[in-house]
């Protein structure tokens, strides 16, 4: 198939694109790594009549910043797939995400993709957006009445839909640090490397610390509701399989092509586990 | 739609094109540079056989569009060959261990593969592993080979790439 005719712009700079964007509305659609955009264009599931690319707005790399709540990974909206695979500070403050996007696509798909492409897309089997909610990202927009920032718990409303206004663009992404005594694991079922997840969990895992916090968990699972989703905290204890399981309970996924609801709640227990002991085990390092 | 006219730089040459915005790069490149070895196949980026490389990084020509390009330099397989047609080495590696058969995936499983080879080598990490290069090609169909040959003579090129 081939894509519908549609006309382009090219935007030199976030407030150029959230300009064109006020000027068209919903006739207009962003165009970033374009690798979710384009496929749906060519199926003809999308019909918009310009694509603003932002592209050429912004070639920053990803940084490291302090914030008053600590050291933040700061990522630009058009960093890479590829980038966040093999960027030191990917690997070093977020290892969770660089192995996290080991499963995303192929070659061609990481080499274009973005990260804030992801997040916009809001696909419910994203491994990005798992990520995301795991590691309690924030995302900034810009839109018409400035900036906005949005904890990625907010982010996601439905099937390929965010809370985002239609004017509204993310420019970068911060996510906290990983800390010391902190461990990860990503955990992912496929019929075949690269295809969409089934399920996935991320999981962020804090050791006690010696000042008397005790010890938490964060849960995030992707392919089991119309969104990603974290679950939540007060289902968590120290017992990986037991608090799987009351995860897996809360969970009422849907049947479709791939799979059916049972198989991924099963799933979504098998896995979460397993990302509980690791992330535990890694923590203790 | 309006056309708008650009200049492509493909297989090292610039090429003036009247394109439409939502052209893509891989209609570009087939239909209107005549280049048989950019094929369409899936339309979605998964099969691999639209694959170029852009400024050296494999693409999917699917879902790039032929604006994009414009000012960057493609690569497609006729670009790796020598004066006269001659073939790239990883060719002869891919001839030589039958690793072809229709023939319809081959241009994309040596731009993948020579992308990762390059990188590999390039980075001082020396050959890629056959499961590297297993993961580098998995959004590269192949239909005919069951893809052990294609393995088998990316291992060979691999290594004459790691020695030279």
């Amino acid at each position: 198939m081939v894509a519908p005719a549609f006309e382009y712009v090219a935007a030199g700079s976030y407030d150029e694109a959230v300009r064109l964007l006020a000027e068209n509305g919903d006739e207009a659609k962003i165009l970033a790594g374009g690798q979710s955009l384009m496929p749906m264009l060519n199926l003809r599931l999308a019909h918009p009549e310009l694509l603003i690319d932002i592209n050429p707005a912004d070639q920053r790399p990803p940084t490291l910043a302090l914030h008053n709540s600590g050291e933040m990974l700061r990522l630009p909206a058009l960093t890479r797939h590829r980038v966040l695979l093999e960027h030191d500070l990917v690997r070093q403050h977020c290892p969770l995400l660089a192995e996290a996007v080991r499963h995303v696509g192929n070659v061609r798909v990481r080499n274009r993709g973005t990260i804030a492409g992801s997040l916009a897309h809001a696909d419910p089997t994203s491994e990005i957006g798992c990520c995301a909610l795991a590691t309690g990202a924030r995302i900034l927009a810009r839109g018409p009445d400035g900036e906005r920032t949005v904890p990625a718990s907010d982010l996601f409303a439905g099937y390929w839909s965010t809370t985002l206004d239609p004017g509204q663009i993310i420019t970068d992404v911060l996510i906290p640090a990983a800390r010391p005594r902190q461990g990860w694991s990503f955990q992912e079922m496929v019929r075949r490397t690269s295809d969409f997840a089934i399920v996935a969990v991320a999981v962020i895992f804090n050791l006690a610390e010696r000042s008397g916090a005790p010890a938490s968990a964060t849960v995030a699972l992707a392919g089991v509701a119309d969104r990603v989703v974290l679950a939540d905290s007060e289902l968590v204890d120290d017992d990986p399989e037991q608090t799987a399981a009351r995860i897996a309970d809360t969970l009422d996924p849907p049947d479709d092509v791939h799979a059916s609801g049972a198989y991924r709640r099963r799933l979504a227990r098998v896995l979460t586990a397993r990302a509980l002991r690791e992330a535990s085990a890694r923590a203790a390092v | 739609m309006n056309k708008r006219q650009v200049v492509l730089g493909v297989n090292g040459r610039d090429h003036e094109v009247w394109i439409t915005p939502s052209d893509t790069l891989l209609d570009v490149l087939h239909d209107e540079l005549g280049l048989a070895d950019v094929r369409y196949g899936c339309g979605e980026g998964v099969c691999g056989t639209c694959t170029v490389l852009l400024d050296g990084e494999p693409v999917n020509g699917c879902l790039t569009l032929a604006v994009q390009a414009a000012g960057h330099q493609v690569t497609t397989l006729r670009g790796l060959m020598g004066p006269g047609e001659a073939m790239h080495p990883l060719q002869e590696c891919f001839l030589r261990r039958g690793a072809s058969q229709c023939g319809f995936c081959t241009p994309g499983m040596i731009l993948t593969s020579l992308d990762l080879v390059r990188r590999s080598v390039g980075q001082g990490q020396g050959r890629p592993s056959r499961d590297e290069i297993r993961y580098a090609l998995v959004g590269n169909l192949c239909r005919c080979t069951g893809y052990t040959k294609i393995l088998d003579a990316v291992e060979e090129y691999a290594d004459m790439a790691a020695e030279s």
